[in-house]
């Protein structure tokens, strides 16, 4: 009995010690806890959903593993099934009650504008991946909110400016009919107008849809060479089904402006070999992408798509910037991810802007052709690398009150 | 030439287009109507129904190698025994109870198929070849009509029409209205009633599995496909009159075709265009277009 006293008396004195030593990190209630909210079952659930969960826990466990931190961390997680109102409820929930530190993904861009607004009353972090619009970074934009894997400003970017290019002058859309929808059309449109290109229409869907054929057949009627899809999900799959099936495609060619890999993984490559797209992240790009991707795939037996990657790198960036500010306090931590600049696999070089985005390189993808894939999950060309700072909103045109003019 | 400004050839394209989603809808909601016709049941589960079969049509190319052609005899069958299966383990104890406990359950079921196909498959799904006898289409002029949407809507109006026959002029269908009306008569006369009702929602459920495998190539096979569906649906059975056989296939049709004209007028309105006639027809004629006051 007496030993057994003892031992535990050392197991205390030992545990006790990286708490004494002069760089503890002062951690409230003694724990770092991450929320991951996001659609665990609904329309986004393979792009984000229990993949951004298992990401999280694995930048977790690597943090651990290789920062030896002197603080507790905890994943915990909530579906918030693309409701705002759900969503600023848990998020406030999990603040007053759980102690929850930041909260991670946010996919839905309604979702992360109310949820990030709850947080920085709180004064505690969201790391937003799911999520695209600009408005995160833009008018809505506040100090502890960090916009991570990509928007609707970087989108087009790669893929209009591409196709006109080509000789894709004349656009015309199919656009979901709300908030993100008109946003993605918007500055497509004014890439395509930039880059010598014309806009000829568009057409809006209810959103959901599932059958685009008359959309589809105003835009064959119309007679522009590209029709761009200012839609996500189902929707933008559907489209791309039927306007095979029409035979609109290939004579008129298709942009999708939203597309994750989990999109393309579904259709096949024979019913999106040769379409442009523009991604945050690639897992077949080079060692390193590889090297975390398949370790993802064993646990998920899927490839990640750029928000479930962009997941993992905000949560590690987050946790590093805790233990060099040696605090988990929000505007502590935030200081520290903008200084600090983000090097993992999915960004080199990156940084956090003063408006909350991270600005990393985005890739311009062709999906391969059947006969070019030649194992699973091989199916984009990386056709360019674009520079962050050419893919994101200069700080000089943004509509942030944080940005100093 | 134009009207209202649109183009009558676009205008046309458009209106087939609409009578081949208004295929869709009547074969589904006669299923529905069939059902409660008979059976009084409002069966929720049409729509995860429907997408079973779009999934069994699925498993079947891609794991057993069954081709499309099978696949539109057998999953009715096998979708079709399913549905026969509850019927007999869940539905024959509710009909002495109200609709709602129907409506609950069916309701109920449907959330758990569609979350076991979202467990096993993920939300995006899976794509569903074209046949290749299908594939290709008709030069039609004003638009290009792909053959496999003239099959479909070739095949909805055979079924439909031949589900109307059998019920309405055949003695099978008067032994199935006559069990509607008075089901202890009816059995007084020799009649196994249980089997009937059992076989006759065997029969609505294989419907909906056939317009499943139908859609398949058309849509993307994910496990929501019936939910975005049925309540549309609904409205369709509703308007046409509760339970009207005829009413259900004229009104899926011809709902089709207000919905494409919708779409060329004013596209955003397009989803809710069906409800606000819903809405219209309801207060006008409570008992829907086709249906009898009772």
């Amino acid at each position: 009995m007496k030993r057994k006293i003892l031992g535990s008396a050392i197991a205390a004195t030992v545990a006790m010690a990286p708490a004494l030593s002069p760089a503890a990190t002062t951690v409230s209630d003694g724990i770092v806890k991450l929320g991951v909210l996001t659609d665990m079952s609904g329309t986004y659930s393979d792009l984000s959903g229990p993949g951004a969960l298992e990401a999280t826990k694995m930048a977790v466990e690597d943090f651990v593993a290789k920062e030896k931190p002197d603080f507790k961390i905890e994943v915990i997680s909530a579906d918030h099934q693309n409701k705002a109102d759900i969503s600023a409820n848990k998020a406030r929930e999990w603040f007053d009650t759980q102690k929850v530190d930041a909260i991670v993904d946010l996919v839905t861009t309604s979702t992360a504008l109310a949820v990030m607004k709850v947080a920085n009353e709180k004064n505690r972090v969201s790391l937003v991946s799911g999520a695209g619009s600009t408005p995160i970074t833009n008018e809505q934009c506040n100090d502890t909110t960090v916009h991570w894997a990509y928007d609707t400003y970087a989108l087009p970017v790669g893929t209009a400016k591409a196709v006109v290019k080509q000789g894709g002058k004349n656009w015309y859309f199919i656009t979901a009919d709300y908030a993100f929808g008109h946003s993605l059309e918007k500055n497509t449109s004014d890439v395509v107008t930039k880059s010598g290109g014309k806009v000829l229409g568009s057409v809006r869907h209810p959103f959901p849809g599932s059958d685009f054929s008359s959309f589809l057949l105003s835009a064959q009627a119309s007679g522009a060479q590209v029709i761009g899809l200012a839609n996500a999900g189902a929707d933008t799959i559907n489209s791309i089904k039927q306007a095979k099936e029409f035979g609109i495609t290939p004579k008129q060619s298709l942009a999708g402006l939203l597309m994750f890999i989990s999109d393309v993984h579904s259709l096949g490559l024979e019913a999106t070999a040769g379409m442009y797209l523009t991604t945050g992240f690639y897992w077949d790009r080079n060692d390193e992408t590889r090297a975390w991707s398949k370790r993802y795939f064993e646990k998920m037996k899927r490839m990640p798509t750029m928000v479930q990657a962009g997941d993992y790198s905000a949560t590690y960036h987050y946790l590093k910037a805790i233990k060099a500010a040696g605090t988990d306090e929000a505007k502590a931590v935030m200081a520290k991810m903008r200084e600090m600049p983000v090097n993992d696999f999915f960004a080199k070089n990156g940084k956090v802007r003063v408006d909350g985005r991270m600005v990393h390189d985005m890739y311009l993808a062709q999906v391969k052709k059947p006969s070019e894939s030649k194992y699973p999950w091989d199916y984009y060309h990386i056709r360019e690398v674009i520079p962050g700072d050419e893919a994101y909103i200069p700080l000089a045109e943004s509509k942030c009150p944080l940005v100093k003019k | 030439m134009d009207i209202f400004g649109i183009p009558i050839q676009a205008l046309m394209g458009q209106l087939l287009i609409g009578l081949i989603n208004g295929s869709f809808y009547a074969i589904l909601s006669l299923g529905l109507a069939i059902i409660f016709g008979l059976l009084n049941i409002i069966n929720f589960a049409h729509g995860a129904l429907y997408m079973t079969g779009a999934f069994c049509a699925w498993i079947g190319l891609t794991w057993l190698g069954l081709n499309y052609w099978v696949a539109l005899i057998a999953v009715p069958v096998v979708v079709g025994a399913l549905g026969m299966l509850i019927e007999r383990t869940m539905l024959k104890h509710l009909y002495q109870l109200d609709h709602l406990y129907g409506l609950l359950l069916t309701f109920g079921l449907a959330l758990i198929i569609e979350g076991l196909f979202r467990y096993r498959f993920g939300i995006s799904g899976e794509s569903y070849p074209v046949p290749e006898l299908l594939s290709g289409g008709f030069n039609l002029g004003f638009m290009f009509l792909p053959k496999y949407r003239a099959w479909v809507v070739a095949v909805s109006l055979v079924v439909c029409f031949g589900s109307w026959f059998i019920i309405e002029r055949t003695k099978l269908g008067s032994y199935l209205r006559a069990g509607t009306e008075n089901p202890q008569l009816l059995q007084a006369f020799g009649i196994n009633v249980p089997l009937m009702i059992t076989l006759t929602y065997g029969f609505g459920v294989a419907l909906a599995a056939l317009a499943g495998v139908l859609a398949a190539p058309v849509f993307q096979v994910n496990p929501v496909m019936g939910s975005n569906l049925i309540i549309v649906v609904f409205a369709v059975v509703v308007i046409g009159g509760m339970g009207s056989i005829m009413g259900s296939i004229v009104t899926g049709l011809g709902l089709g075709l207000i919905e494409g004209l919708t779409r060329v007028f004013y596209p955003e309105a397009s989803a809710v265009v069906i409800f606000v006639i819903m809405g219209i027809v309801l207060l006008l004629r409570p008992a829907g277009l086709f249906g009898r006051e009772r």
